[in-house]
Protein backbone atom coordinates (compact mmCIF):
# COMPACT_ATOMS: atom_id res chain seq x y z
CA UNK A 1 0.00 0.00 0.00
CA UNK A 2 1.71 3.09 -0.95
CA UNK A 3 1.07 6.13 1.76
CA UNK A 4 3.77 8.22 0.31
CA UNK A 5 1.24 10.41 -1.22
CA UNK A 6 -0.70 11.08 2.53
CA UNK A 7 3.15 11.79 3.80
CA UNK A 8 3.58 14.44 0.78
CA UNK A 9 0.03 15.94 1.80
CA UNK A 10 0.72 16.11 4.96
CA UNK A 11 4.08 17.51 4.43
CA UNK A 12 2.77 20.25 2.67
CA UNK A 13 0.01 21.31 5.29
CA UNK A 14 2.89 21.07 7.87
CA UNK A 15 4.10 24.61 6.09
CA UNK A 16 0.66 26.95 6.88
CA UNK A 17 0.00 25.13 10.36
CA UNK A 18 0.31 26.36 13.77
CA UNK A 19 3.26 24.85 15.91
CA UNK A 20 0.51 22.44 17.82
CA UNK A 21 -0.96 21.60 14.15
CA UNK A 22 3.18 20.33 13.47
CA UNK A 23 2.92 18.25 16.38
CA UNK A 24 -0.54 16.44 15.15
CA UNK A 25 1.40 15.72 12.47
CA UNK A 26 4.61 14.12 13.73
CA UNK A 27 1.63 12.32 15.82
CA UNK A 28 0.10 10.87 12.94
CA UNK A 29 2.87 10.26 11.00
CA UNK A 30 4.98 8.90 13.72
CA UNK A 31 3.05 7.01 16.43
CA UNK A 32 -0.27 6.29 13.72
CA UNK A 33 0.95 5.90 9.83
CA UNK A 34 4.61 4.47 10.91
CA UNK A 35 3.30 1.67 13.52
CA UNK A 36 0.27 0.97 11.18
CA UNK A 37 3.27 -0.28 8.38
CA UNK A 38 6.01 -1.24 10.25
CA UNK A 39 3.82 -3.58 12.81
CA UNK A 40 0.05 -3.85 12.83
CA UNK A 41 -0.20 -4.71 8.65
CA UNK A 42 2.11 -8.07 9.52
CA UNK A 43 -0.17 -8.79 12.60
CA UNK A 44 -3.87 -8.79 10.63
CA UNK A 45 -2.09 -10.23 7.02
CA UNK A 46 -3.35 -13.70 7.58
CA UNK A 47 -6.38 -13.35 9.80
CA UNK A 48 -9.00 -15.50 7.91
CA UNK A 49 -6.48 -18.26 7.04
CA UNK A 50 -5.43 -18.61 10.73
CA UNK A 51 -8.94 -18.07 12.14
CA UNK A 52 -9.84 -21.59 12.70
CA UNK A 53 -13.46 -23.15 13.96
CA UNK A 54 -14.00 -26.65 15.70
CA UNK A 55 -15.78 -28.20 12.83
CA UNK A 56 -15.45 -29.96 9.23
CA UNK A 57 -18.68 -28.11 8.22
CA UNK A 58 -17.66 -26.82 4.30
CA UNK A 59 -18.29 -23.01 4.89
CA UNK A 60 -18.94 -23.13 8.03
CA UNK A 61 -15.44 -20.68 9.05
CA UNK A 62 -16.23 -18.52 6.12
CA UNK A 63 -19.60 -17.89 7.31
CA UNK A 64 -18.45 -17.14 10.99
CA UNK A 65 -15.15 -15.05 10.28
CA UNK A 66 -17.55 -12.96 7.98
CA UNK A 67 -19.67 -12.24 10.96
CA UNK A 68 -17.94 -11.52 13.68
CA UNK A 69 -15.27 -9.32 11.19
CA UNK A 70 -17.91 -7.30 8.67
CA UNK A 71 -14.94 -4.84 8.30
CA UNK A 72 -11.67 -6.06 9.32
CA UNK A 73 -10.11 -4.25 12.07
CA UNK A 74 -6.81 -2.97 9.97
CA UNK A 75 -8.93 -2.02 6.71
CA UNK A 76 -10.78 0.33 9.61
CA UNK A 77 -7.69 1.47 10.68
CA UNK A 78 -6.48 2.60 6.89
CA UNK A 79 -9.59 4.24 6.84
CA UNK A 80 -9.62 6.15 9.56
CA UNK A 81 -5.90 7.37 8.88
CA UNK A 82 -7.01 8.67 5.22
CA UNK A 83 -10.46 10.09 6.43
CA UNK A 84 -8.92 12.61 9.28
CA UNK A 85 -5.63 13.09 7.43
CA UNK A 86 -8.04 14.76 4.43
CA UNK A 87 -9.53 18.04 5.93
CA UNK A 88 -5.97 18.88 6.03
CA UNK A 89 -6.48 19.50 2.44
CA UNK A 90 -9.16 21.94 2.21
CA UNK A 91 -6.52 24.45 3.53
CA UNK A 92 -3.97 23.75 0.88
CA UNK A 93 -7.01 24.00 -1.46
CA UNK A 94 -7.56 27.52 -0.23
CA UNK A 95 -4.10 28.93 -0.55
CA UNK A 96 -3.79 27.67 -4.35
CA UNK A 97 -6.53 28.94 -4.55
CA UNK A 98 -5.58 32.66 -3.67
CA UNK A 99 -2.12 31.99 -5.27
CA UNK A 100 -4.15 31.63 -8.12
CA UNK A 101 -6.47 34.45 -8.16
CA UNK A 102 -3.30 36.59 -7.81
CA UNK A 103 -1.78 35.36 -10.83
CA UNK A 104 -5.21 35.94 -12.46
CA UNK A 105 -5.51 39.47 -11.66
CA UNK A 106 -1.91 39.94 -12.14
CA UNK A 107 -1.80 41.57 -8.82
CA UNK A 108 -0.90 41.53 -4.72
CA UNK A 109 -4.16 40.53 -3.42
CA UNK A 110 -3.06 39.18 -0.05
CA UNK A 111 -0.11 40.40 2.43
CA UNK A 112 0.81 36.45 2.04
CA UNK A 113 -1.24 34.28 0.68
CA UNK A 114 -0.55 31.29 3.76
CA UNK A 115 -0.52 33.83 6.17
CA UNK A 116 -3.77 32.69 8.39
CA UNK A 117 -6.27 35.19 8.51
CA UNK A 118 -9.56 36.17 6.94
CA UNK A 119 -11.00 33.35 5.07
CA UNK A 120 -7.67 31.09 5.45
CA UNK A 121 -8.85 30.91 9.11
CA UNK A 122 -12.31 29.84 8.56
CA UNK A 123 -10.62 27.32 6.79
CA UNK A 124 -8.49 25.89 9.22
CA UNK A 125 -11.06 26.05 11.78
CA UNK A 126 -13.42 23.98 9.55
CA UNK A 127 -10.64 21.41 8.96
CA UNK A 128 -10.13 21.13 13.04
CA UNK A 129 -13.78 20.51 13.46
CA UNK A 130 -13.67 18.23 10.47
CA UNK A 131 -10.54 15.95 11.73
CA UNK A 132 -11.78 15.80 15.58
CA UNK A 133 -15.50 15.18 14.55
CA UNK A 134 -14.14 12.29 11.95
CA UNK A 135 -11.77 10.98 14.64
CA UNK A 136 -14.54 10.71 17.28
CA UNK A 137 -17.21 9.52 14.63
CA UNK A 138 -15.03 6.53 13.69
CA UNK A 139 -14.22 5.75 17.54
CA UNK A 140 -17.72 5.44 18.12
CA UNK A 141 -18.02 3.36 15.13
CA UNK A 142 -15.67 1.03 16.37
CA UNK A 143 -16.79 0.39 19.61
CA UNK A 144 -20.43 -0.24 18.27
CA UNK A 145 -19.15 -2.81 14.94
CA UNK A 146 -17.41 -4.95 17.69
CA UNK A 147 -18.71 -4.51 21.22
CA UNK A 148 -15.45 -2.47 22.93
CA UNK A 149 -11.78 -2.73 21.86
CA UNK A 150 -11.25 -6.21 23.31
CA UNK A 151 -10.64 -9.13 20.70
CA UNK A 152 -11.83 -12.54 22.24
CA UNK A 153 -9.55 -15.51 21.63
CA UNK A 154 -12.84 -17.40 21.58
CA UNK A 155 -16.03 -17.04 19.61
CA UNK A 156 -19.20 -18.67 19.48
CA UNK A 157 -21.04 -19.12 16.16
CA UNK A 158 -24.49 -20.76 15.13
CA UNK A 159 -24.76 -19.14 11.58
CA UNK A 160 -26.30 -21.55 8.83
CA UNK A 161 -24.32 -23.57 7.79
CA UNK A 162 -22.53 -24.43 11.12
CA UNK A 163 -24.05 -27.17 12.88
CA UNK A 164 -25.50 -26.37 16.60
CA UNK A 165 -22.72 -23.60 17.92
CA UNK A 166 -19.53 -23.56 16.64
CA UNK A 167 -16.33 -22.51 18.62
CA UNK A 168 -13.90 -20.50 16.85
CA UNK A 169 -10.47 -19.40 17.59
CA UNK A 170 -8.90 -15.72 16.56
CA UNK A 171 -5.44 -15.91 15.76
CA UNK A 172 -3.43 -13.46 17.95
CA UNK A 173 -5.87 -12.02 19.95
CA UNK A 174 -3.41 -10.52 22.84
CA UNK A 175 -1.37 -8.63 20.18
CA UNK A 176 -4.31 -7.51 18.32
CA UNK A 177 -5.98 -5.91 21.24
CA UNK A 178 -2.37 -4.28 22.69
CA UNK A 179 -2.28 -2.49 18.95
CA UNK A 180 -6.11 -1.46 19.04
CA UNK A 181 -5.41 0.12 22.52
CA UNK A 182 -2.25 2.04 20.93
CA UNK A 183 -5.02 3.08 18.11
CA UNK A 184 -7.09 4.46 20.17
CA UNK A 185 -4.74 6.03 22.53
CA UNK A 186 -2.91 7.62 19.42
CA UNK A 187 -7.14 8.40 18.43
CA UNK A 188 -7.61 10.34 21.79
CA UNK A 189 -4.30 12.20 21.68
CA UNK A 190 -5.06 13.83 18.26
CA UNK A 191 -8.59 15.09 19.37
CA UNK A 192 -6.89 16.30 22.27
CA UNK A 193 -4.36 17.86 20.16
CA UNK A 194 -7.22 19.23 17.70
CA UNK A 195 -9.37 20.46 20.40
CA UNK A 196 -6.63 22.57 21.93
CA UNK A 197 -5.13 24.09 18.48
CA UNK A 198 -9.05 25.03 18.19
CA UNK A 199 -9.00 26.46 21.42
CA UNK A 200 -6.01 28.38 20.89
CA UNK A 201 -6.88 29.67 18.00
CA UNK A 202 -10.11 31.43 18.73
CA UNK A 203 -8.36 32.45 21.77
CA UNK A 204 -5.72 34.37 19.84
CA UNK A 205 -8.01 35.59 17.20
CA UNK A 206 -11.14 37.14 19.32
CA UNK A 207 -8.25 39.14 21.40
CA UNK A 208 -6.67 40.23 18.19
CA UNK A 209 -9.92 41.61 17.50
CA UNK A 210 -11.04 43.14 21.16
CA UNK A 211 -7.52 44.99 21.36
CA UNK A 212 -8.33 46.69 17.85
CA UNK A 213 -11.74 47.38 18.41
CA UNK A 214 -10.57 48.98 21.70
CA UNK A 215 -7.73 50.57 20.30
CA UNK A 216 -10.19 52.25 17.31
CA UNK A 217 -12.64 53.31 20.68
CA UNK A 218 -10.05 55.05 22.59
CA UNK A 219 -8.60 56.33 18.87
CA UNK A 220 -12.22 58.01 18.13
CA UNK A 221 -12.51 59.05 21.83
CA UNK A 222 -8.92 61.11 21.79
CA UNK B 1 7.70 -1.02 5.74
CA UNK B 2 8.56 2.64 5.80
CA UNK B 3 11.49 3.60 7.89
CA UNK B 4 12.30 6.34 5.25
CA UNK B 5 10.22 8.71 7.19
CA UNK B 6 12.05 8.45 10.33
CA UNK B 7 15.27 9.09 8.65
CA UNK B 8 14.79 11.80 7.20
CA UNK B 9 13.20 13.42 10.39
CA UNK B 10 16.37 12.21 12.39
CA UNK B 11 18.65 12.95 9.99
CA UNK B 12 17.95 16.88 10.26
CA UNK B 13 18.65 16.35 14.07
CA UNK B 14 22.14 14.43 13.26
CA UNK B 15 23.27 18.26 12.65
CA UNK B 16 22.90 19.47 15.67
CA UNK B 17 23.86 16.62 17.93
CA UNK B 18 26.81 16.11 19.27
CA UNK B 19 29.51 13.28 17.91
CA UNK B 20 28.69 10.77 20.39
CA UNK B 21 24.91 11.78 19.37
CA UNK B 22 25.95 11.25 16.02
CA UNK B 23 27.71 7.46 16.43
CA UNK B 24 24.11 6.42 18.96
CA UNK B 25 22.24 7.52 15.01
CA UNK B 26 24.21 5.39 12.68
CA UNK B 27 24.14 2.18 15.28
CA UNK B 28 20.42 2.70 15.15
CA UNK B 29 20.29 3.13 11.65
CA UNK B 30 22.83 0.42 10.94
CA UNK B 31 22.61 -2.03 13.16
CA UNK B 32 18.91 -2.45 14.22
CA UNK B 33 16.64 -0.74 11.68
CA UNK B 34 18.61 -2.05 8.57
CA UNK B 35 18.99 -5.32 10.84
CA UNK B 36 15.41 -5.41 11.29
CA UNK B 37 14.23 -4.67 7.73
CA UNK B 38 16.89 -7.16 5.96
CA UNK B 39 17.14 -9.95 8.19
CA UNK B 40 15.14 -10.25 11.35
CA UNK B 41 11.18 -9.81 9.74
CA UNK B 42 12.80 -13.10 7.24
CA UNK B 43 13.41 -15.55 10.54
CA UNK B 44 9.94 -14.54 12.24
CA UNK B 45 8.01 -13.92 8.67
CA UNK B 46 6.37 -17.79 9.24
CA UNK B 47 6.52 -17.64 13.03
CA UNK B 48 2.62 -18.69 13.44
CA UNK B 49 2.53 -21.19 10.29
CA UNK B 50 5.27 -23.18 11.44
CA UNK B 51 4.40 -23.22 15.27
CA UNK B 52 3.37 -27.00 15.41
CA UNK B 53 1.35 -28.23 18.23
CA UNK B 54 1.23 -32.22 18.80
CA UNK B 55 -2.74 -32.33 18.75
CA UNK B 56 -5.21 -32.45 16.16
CA UNK B 57 -8.15 -30.29 18.45
CA UNK B 58 -8.94 -27.06 16.10
CA UNK B 59 -8.20 -23.74 18.00
CA UNK B 60 -5.36 -25.57 20.13
CA UNK B 61 -2.52 -24.17 18.50
CA UNK B 62 -3.84 -20.67 17.93
CA UNK B 63 -4.83 -20.56 21.87
CA UNK B 64 -1.35 -21.56 22.45
CA UNK B 65 0.71 -19.12 20.19
CA UNK B 66 -1.57 -16.04 21.67
CA UNK B 67 -0.34 -17.60 25.21
CA UNK B 68 3.19 -17.68 24.41
CA UNK B 69 3.54 -14.71 22.18
CA UNK B 70 1.49 -11.88 23.44
CA UNK B 71 3.23 -9.39 21.17
CA UNK B 72 5.53 -10.82 18.31
CA UNK B 73 9.39 -9.84 19.35
CA UNK B 74 9.44 -8.11 15.87
CA UNK B 75 6.95 -5.98 16.77
CA UNK B 76 8.12 -5.54 19.86
CA UNK B 77 11.82 -4.08 18.90
CA UNK B 78 9.73 -2.00 16.23
CA UNK B 79 8.02 -0.46 18.77
CA UNK B 80 11.03 -0.01 20.67
CA UNK B 81 12.33 1.78 17.73
CA UNK B 82 9.98 4.13 16.83
CA UNK B 83 9.61 5.12 20.81
CA UNK B 84 13.39 5.69 21.30
CA UNK B 85 13.27 7.57 18.12
CA UNK B 86 10.81 10.07 19.09
CA UNK B 87 12.41 12.24 21.70
CA UNK B 88 14.84 13.47 19.09
CA UNK B 89 11.65 15.31 17.47
CA UNK B 90 11.79 17.32 20.62
CA UNK B 91 14.80 18.70 19.64
CA UNK B 92 14.18 19.18 15.91
CA UNK B 93 11.20 21.02 16.98
CA UNK B 94 13.26 23.59 19.97
CA UNK B 95 15.55 24.01 16.64
CA UNK B 96 12.73 24.76 14.46
CA UNK B 97 11.10 27.33 17.17
CA UNK B 98 15.07 28.92 17.14
CA UNK B 99 14.89 29.49 13.34
CA UNK B 100 11.91 31.24 13.31
CA UNK B 101 12.50 33.26 16.06
CA UNK B 102 15.80 34.06 14.47
CA UNK B 103 14.15 34.54 11.26
CA UNK B 104 11.17 36.61 12.74
CA UNK B 105 14.43 39.12 14.20
CA UNK B 106 16.14 39.24 11.13
CA UNK B 107 12.56 40.31 9.34
CA UNK B 108 11.68 42.63 11.80
CA UNK B 109 15.88 44.31 11.54
CA UNK B 110 16.17 43.80 15.22
CA UNK B 111 19.51 44.91 16.99
CA UNK B 112 20.66 41.20 17.58
CA UNK B 113 20.71 40.63 14.45
CA UNK B 114 24.08 38.54 12.72
CA UNK B 115 23.34 36.70 9.40
CA UNK B 116 23.49 38.30 5.79
CA UNK B 117 20.45 36.52 4.68
CA UNK B 118 17.66 34.10 5.74
CA UNK B 119 19.41 31.15 3.60
CA UNK B 120 21.97 31.58 6.02
CA UNK B 121 19.77 31.12 8.61
CA UNK B 122 18.49 28.07 7.54
CA UNK B 123 22.10 26.48 7.28
CA UNK B 124 23.35 27.31 10.88
CA UNK B 125 24.32 24.86 12.79
CA UNK B 126 23.11 25.47 16.62
CA UNK B 127 25.09 25.20 19.34
CA UNK B 128 23.53 23.30 22.14
CA UNK B 129 23.62 25.79 24.67
CA UNK B 130 20.54 27.27 27.34
CA UNK B 131 17.23 26.01 26.68
CA UNK B 132 18.42 23.52 23.51
CA UNK B 133 20.55 21.80 26.35
CA UNK B 134 17.62 21.45 28.64
CA UNK B 135 15.55 19.89 25.45
CA UNK B 136 18.67 18.06 24.26
CA UNK B 137 19.79 16.44 27.58
CA UNK B 138 15.82 15.53 28.63
CA UNK B 139 15.58 13.76 24.89
CA UNK B 140 18.54 11.54 25.73
CA UNK B 141 16.77 10.94 29.48
CA UNK B 142 14.08 9.92 27.88
CA UNK B 143 15.41 7.81 25.10
CA UNK B 144 17.63 6.28 28.17
CA UNK B 145 13.83 5.50 30.05
CA UNK B 146 12.48 3.93 26.85
CA UNK B 147 15.01 1.28 25.78
CA UNK B 148 15.35 0.40 29.66
CA UNK B 149 11.39 -0.21 29.88
CA UNK B 150 11.39 -2.54 26.36
CA UNK B 151 14.03 -3.99 27.21
CA UNK B 152 12.81 -4.93 30.63
CA UNK B 153 9.80 -5.71 29.10
CA UNK B 154 10.83 -8.04 26.93
CA UNK B 155 12.45 -10.11 29.97
CA UNK B 156 9.84 -9.80 31.77
CA UNK B 157 7.33 -11.30 28.91
CA UNK B 158 9.72 -13.65 27.65
CA UNK B 159 11.30 -14.88 30.71
CA UNK B 160 14.61 -14.22 29.50
CA UNK B 161 16.21 -13.58 26.07
CA UNK B 162 16.16 -17.57 25.07
CA UNK B 163 13.65 -18.76 22.77
CA UNK B 164 12.90 -22.60 23.37
CA UNK B 165 12.74 -25.40 20.85
CA UNK B 166 9.30 -26.76 22.80
CA UNK B 167 6.82 -25.37 24.72
CA UNK B 168 4.29 -26.79 26.83
CA UNK B 169 0.86 -26.18 26.58
CA UNK B 170 -2.47 -26.49 28.81
CA UNK B 171 -4.50 -23.67 27.69
CA UNK B 172 -8.54 -24.43 26.76
CA UNK B 173 -9.34 -26.20 24.21
CA UNK B 174 -6.02 -28.08 24.23
CA UNK B 175 -6.43 -31.36 26.06
CA UNK B 176 -4.36 -32.14 28.91
CA UNK B 177 -0.85 -31.33 27.83
CA UNK B 178 0.35 -30.39 24.62
CA UNK B 179 3.93 -29.96 23.41
CA UNK B 180 3.93 -27.06 20.76
CA UNK B 181 7.40 -26.63 18.75
CA UNK B 182 8.23 -23.31 17.78
CA UNK B 183 10.22 -22.64 14.32
CA UNK B 184 13.63 -21.87 14.07
CA UNK B 185 14.44 -20.98 17.44
CA UNK B 186 17.96 -21.12 17.28
CA UNK B 187 18.31 -18.30 14.47
CA UNK B 188 15.83 -16.54 16.69
CA UNK B 189 18.18 -16.64 19.57
CA UNK B 190 21.15 -15.60 18.05
CA UNK B 191 18.45 -12.49 16.89
CA UNK B 192 17.12 -12.06 20.00
CA UNK B 193 20.54 -11.97 21.64
CA UNK B 194 22.01 -9.76 18.76
CA UNK B 195 18.71 -6.91 19.26
CA UNK B 196 19.79 -6.78 22.87
CA UNK B 197 23.21 -6.50 23.00
CA UNK B 198 22.95 -3.56 20.19
CA UNK B 199 20.26 -1.97 22.38
CA UNK B 200 22.91 -2.24 25.40
CA UNK B 201 25.53 -0.49 22.95
CA UNK B 202 22.72 2.16 22.65
CA UNK B 203 22.15 2.77 26.41
CA UNK B 204 25.78 2.91 27.19
CA UNK B 205 26.04 5.68 24.40
CA UNK B 206 23.16 7.57 25.88
CA UNK B 207 24.55 7.71 29.50
CA UNK B 208 28.21 8.58 28.09
CA UNK B 209 26.43 11.38 26.28
CA UNK B 210 24.27 12.64 29.45
CA UNK B 211 28.18 12.41 31.01
CA UNK B 212 29.23 14.15 28.57
CA UNK B 213 26.69 17.22 28.49
CA UNK B 214 26.78 17.34 32.28
CA UNK B 215 30.54 17.18 32.46
CA UNK B 216 30.43 20.27 29.85
CA UNK B 217 27.92 22.47 31.78
CA UNK B 218 29.64 22.10 35.11
CA UNK B 219 32.76 23.47 33.45
CA UNK B 220 31.93 26.00 31.19
CA UNK B 221 29.64 27.46 35.29
CA UNK B 222 32.67 27.25 36.85
CA UNK B 223 34.77 29.05 33.92
CA UNK B 224 32.50 31.50 34.48
CA UNK B 225 32.47 32.14 37.90
CA UNK B 226 36.51 31.89 37.73
CA UNK B 227 36.20 34.70 34.98
CA UNK B 228 34.10 37.04 37.07
CA UNK B 229 36.15 36.57 40.27
CA UNK B 230 39.01 37.04 38.42
CA UNK B 231 38.46 39.51 36.15
CA UNK B 232 35.62 42.05 36.75
CA UNK B 233 37.48 44.73 34.99
CA UNK B 234 38.36 42.48 32.56
CA UNK B 235 35.03 41.40 31.56
CA UNK B 236 33.72 45.47 30.89
CA UNK B 237 36.43 46.04 28.55
CA UNK B 238 34.91 43.55 27.01
CA UNK B 239 31.43 44.02 27.44
CA UNK B 240 32.14 47.44 26.09
CA UNK B 241 33.73 45.78 22.96
CA UNK B 242 30.92 43.54 22.75
CA UNK B 243 28.73 46.76 22.64
CA UNK B 244 30.67 48.36 19.65
CA UNK B 245 30.47 45.45 17.43
CA UNK B 246 26.98 45.04 17.86
CA UNK B 247 26.10 48.72 17.28
CA UNK B 248 28.36 48.51 14.03
CA UNK B 249 26.94 44.91 13.58
CA UNK B 250 23.04 46.35 13.57
CA UNK B 251 23.93 49.40 11.30
CA UNK B 252 24.99 47.14 8.46
CA UNK B 253 22.02 45.00 9.16
CA UNK B 254 19.67 48.14 8.99
CA UNK B 255 21.15 48.80 5.68
CA UNK B 256 21.08 45.37 4.39
CA UNK B 257 17.38 45.07 6.02
CA UNK B 258 16.63 48.29 3.98
CA UNK B 259 18.69 47.15 1.04
CA UNK B 260 16.79 43.90 1.06
CA UNK B 261 13.04 45.47 1.11
CA UNK B 262 13.54 48.15 -1.94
Amino acid sequence: MSWGFLRDVLSGVNKYSTGIGRIWVAVVFIFRLLVYMAAAENIWKYEHDEFECNIEQPGCENVCFDHFFPVSHIRFWALQLIVVSAPSLLVVFHVAYRENREKHHNQKLYRNPGERDGGLLCTYLISLILKTGFEIVFLVLFYKLYNGFKVPRLVKCDIRPCPNTVDCYISKPTEKMIFLYFLVATSCLCIVLNLSELSYLICKYSLKRYLKRHKKHQGSKS
Amino acid sequence: MDWGALHTILGGVNKHSTSIGKIWLTVLFIFRIMILVVAAERVWGDEQDDFICNTLQPGCKNVCYDHFFPISHIRLWALQLIFVSTPALLVAMHVAYRRHEKKRQFIKGSQKCEYKDIEEIRRQRFHIDGSLWWTYTSSIFFRLVFEAVFMYAFYFMYDGFRMPRLMKCSAWPCPNTVDCFVSRPTEKTVFTIFMIAVSSICILLNVAELCYLLAKFFLRRSKKAGNAKHHPNHENKEETKQNEMNELISDSCQNTVIGFTS
